[in-house]
């Protein structure tokens, strides 16, 4: 309990710090008129209660304020990450199990699983969406596609990893379920998944940040409107004359990432819970 | 002759599905609109290569440049605040949490500081993108060196200087690595990335995301096949490096 | 003149709640071998950090060649062998060798003299360009000990150095340990839990006895050297480890079963 007293309380002065250097530097850059590395004006780094602020407001006219609207993307975008999320996980789960029975199949898959982590993906998104949209049933459409980009951002950190964690099971420990006579399927459920557990979690934090990257990116082409990536790409046109509508997008999106990544963590907490040893 | 046999599955399957993809296409009469032969796209690669391989090389130094300097003020970062353990370990959850912020949804604000077109609001994007992980991971890689070595040292009166010399920097050089190597590629997709929100037309995501909006989608997936070869070039520059610098560790290999 | 003075050292841990040692007094001459044993918080690896001024007594005081430990340590007047070899992964075995030299300032023709001779003396030379990951653990131990005779200290100090191996392998080692020491004539400070270890090797053995950690007793090992394998079977060594044994019993009434046996590996 104190402990997390002590962690709320690291945050609240950090946002605080923050906050003040923000608008510490606003001010000294404001005033000396240095250029370098950007020039500092309203526009550029709006004072922080002006972001503030915007949040009660409406964006545009006759339209509710812009954390109404905001939270309505936020739900739409979060949605999309989520269930490419889940579906990426369960995916890379099966397909780490898979390899980790088959030597063979390891050897023709894993250099690839290596490289497409240098494919940018994310740059394919926008393709990728365009080309499944029409393939889905009419209520999945749009988002459903964005989804999908999700899946793929996730689904190869999880099994990299889990393989990893599979594989990583005490020798030790194999060999007594060898003597039990134990199937592969117990040694599966028994062994080598409760090993892999550390790793697996530590693919899903990473993947929990990437799905919600992915699902704002994914929904760049389509010009979806419902999304948060919509909402960034709209008030990026209109930067000059309202920069604080921007930020306030951009702050409610850190917060949509930093909120899949508690979960997780969370999450890992509660079901690892039994393991005293899990340093991934 | 074992390591050529060992790469015959995987080549098995580039092999199939390179061929899967192509006979496919063809047979179902996909519309090659929107996924073209994997033999469409080469040659447009190849016909191309005057439009595509300069913006390719443009947007390559935007990452390389991101990746360079976002690296180095990680590494500059995690060596301060890994002299100050107390303000290392509490600020810790903030790192971490700072790790989980989509950056690339900062973009257009990049772009409205550094102009849109210039190449330096994309290098801004791939610089944050590789300064969180090559911190975070330097700063574990200085605080797991062992402590009975530390001991040793002391036995040899050895200053924090020394110490950290010979026993902190060797211990956090395969951590470093390590987020290198995640760094190398995170630069190049955030340099293109952030294109899609604005950039030069010299540049390689700006061609990707035109071609794709007027349906020209061969020329897309040739940019992305430019793309992606760079991005393993830096990856496996990195990878070479690691190899000449951290060559003690037996399982260097491990992506 | 002794080598090592330790008068009226106590230390205390968790202020002053834990007693680790509690008025030690011993002199070492040159040349001896004396060893530390007694059971698991006894203090025996306490008191070879207080010597080694790794960690300062919270009251008392340990001499070094005529200097208050902490200027021998910062003079580099002890050389430490820990039971984990800690070598250095990202240097060869050679290069682990030199580091006390490089830390001494020696240029590069005198280390690689002296670290040819050492690699000769634990017959090592072929593993020179090694990493000690390739190496088992006796060679490394082999390694770790090289490391700490490089630059020829008065002082040997020694913490379970052969815990970690198998009990061939010690005694080997052992032999070896021992044709070292009078080859260098150092002054060693050893500390196990094995009777027939610290018999074996020492001029003298110091028994101590747990919480808080007191000297039980010293035993004078006069057996004749040098030392070899069939030393072990002599009546004399016998003699010699019931008469530690005994010390170790005695002293130590509130002992476990278990711990008397002194199978556990102190810490």
């Amino acid at each position: 309990m104190l402990a997390q007293l002590r962690r709320a309380g690291i945050v609240a002065v950090a946002v605080v710090a923050l906050v003040g250097l923000w608008e510490l530097y606003h001010w000294i850059w404001a005033t000396a008129g240095w250029t370098w590395p950007f020039t500092v004006n309203d526009t550029s780094m709006p004072h922080i209660w002006t972001i503030f602020k915007a949040f009660g407001q409406p964006a545009q006219v006759n339209q509710p304020s812009l954390i109404n609207v905001l939270l309505h993307k936020t739900a739409f975008t979060a949605k999309e990450a989520a269930v490419g999320f889940g579906i990426g996980a369960v995916i890379g789960f099966v397909l780490a199990v898979v390899l980790v029975h088959s030597r063979l199949l390891q050897r023709g898959f894993l250099p690839y699983i290596v490289v497409s982590q240098t494919v940018p993906i994310l740059a394919i998104a926008p393709m990728v969406v365009v080309w499944v949209n029409p393939k889905l049933p009419a209520p999945l459409q749009g988002w459903g596609a964005v989804a999908v980009i999700a899946t793929y951002l996730t689904f190869f950190p999880v099994t990299i990893n889990t393989l990893r964690g599979l594989q990583a099971a005490d020798p030790r420990a194999l060999e007594l379920m060898r003597t039990y006579a134990a199937t592969r399927w117990s040694v599966l459920w028994k062994v080598r998944v409760p090993s892999s557990l550390p790793y697996l979690f530590s693919a899903l934090r990473l993947s929990a940040t990437a799905s919600v990257v992915g699902a704002i990116i994914g929904e760049l082409p389509t010009g979806l409107q419902n999304g948060l990536g919509g909402a960034i790409f709209n008030f990026n046109e209109y930067y000059s004359i309202e920069p604080q509508e921007l930020w306030a997008t951009d702050v409610i999106a850190a917060f949509l990432g930093i909120a899949f990544f508690v979960l997780v963590v969370v999450a890992e907490k509660a079901i690892v819970r039994r393991a005293p040893e899990n340093v991934a | 002759m074992k390591r050529i046999v060992e790469w015959l599955p995987a080549l098995a399957v580039f092999v199939l599905v390179v061929g899967l993809w192509e006979g496919l296409v063809r047979a179902l009469h996909v519309q090659q609109f929107l996924l073209p032969k994997p033999s469409t796209i080469v040659s447009v690669f190849w016909s191309d290569r005057h439009t595509l391989w300069p913006a390719g090389w443009y947007t390559f130094k935007e990452a390389l440049g991101g990746f360079a300097i976002g690296s180095g003020l990680g590494i500059l970062a995690a060596t301060l605040v890994g002299r100050f353990k107390t303000v290392g370990t509490a600020l810790m959850p903030i790192f971490i949490a700072a790790n989980a912020v989509p950056i690339i949804a900062f973009a257009p604000i990049f772009g409205a500081w550094f102009n849109p077109i210039s190449p330096r609001s994309k290098m801004a994007v791939a610089g944050v993108l590789c300064f969180l992980p090559v911190m975070v991971n330097t700063l574990r890689g200085l605080n797991s060196a062992k402590p009975r070595q530390i001991e040793l040292m002391r036995s040899y009166a050895a200053s924090e200087l020394e110490i950290w010399r010979r026993v902190r920097v060797p211990t956090a050089l395969p951590f470093l690595f390590t987020a290198l190597k995640v760094a190398s590629v995170l630069a190049m997709i955030g340099a293109i990335v952030g294109e899609y929100f604005g950039g030069s037309l010299d540049a390689l995501g700006v061609t990707i995301n035109n071609a794709a909006d007027v349906f020209q989608f061969p020329l897309a997936w040739a940019g992305i096949l430019v793309a992606s070869l760079l991005g393993i070039a830096l990856y496996g520059a990195v990878v070479a490096a690691e190899r000449v610098v951290v060559r003690w560790a037996p399982d260097t290999r491990d992506a | 003149m002794s080598v090592v003075e330790i008068k009226g050292v106590t230390k205390t841990f968790a202020h002053g709640n834990v007693t680790a040692l509690e008025n030690i007094e011993l002199e070492l001459q040159p040349g001896e071998f004396v060893s530390l044993i007694g059971p698991s918080g006894c203090g025996k690896s306490t008191l070879l950090r207080v010597i080694g001024d790794l960690t300062p007594p919270t009251r008392g005081s340990v001499t070094v060649n005529g200097k208050p430990a902490p200027r021998a340590r910062k003079d580099g007047d002890y050389g430490i062998v820990f039971q984990d070899s800690v070598l250095f992964d990202w240097r060869t075995v050679a290069k682990n060798i030199a580091l006390p030299l490089e830390m001494l300032g020696w240029d590069r023709e005198r280390r690689k003299t002296r670290v040819d001779e050492m690699l000769d003396l634990v017959e090592l030379r072929s593993f020179a360009d090694h990493h000690p990951w390739q190496l088992s653990g006796g060679m490394q131990q082999r390694v770790s000990i090289a490391r700490a005779l490089s630059f020829e200290p008065a002082l040997l100090l020694m913490d379970e150095p052969f815990g970690a191996l198998d009990e061939m392998t010690r005694e080997r080692l052992n032999l070896e340990l021992l044709s070292i020491w009078e080859k260098l004539g150092s002054t060693v400070v050893f500390v196990t839990h094995s009777i027939s270890e610290a018999v074996f090797l020492s001029t003298r053995v110091v028994v101590m006895s747990p919480r808080p950690g007191r000297i039980a007793g010293v035993v004078d090992i006069d057996l004749p050297t040098p030392r070899t394998a069939e030393t072990r079977y002599t009546p004399r060594f016998f003699e010699l480890v019931t008469k530690v044994r005994e010390l170790l019993r005695s002293r130590g009434e509130h002992l476990l079963p278990e711990e008397e046996e002194l199978l556990e590996a102190d810490r």
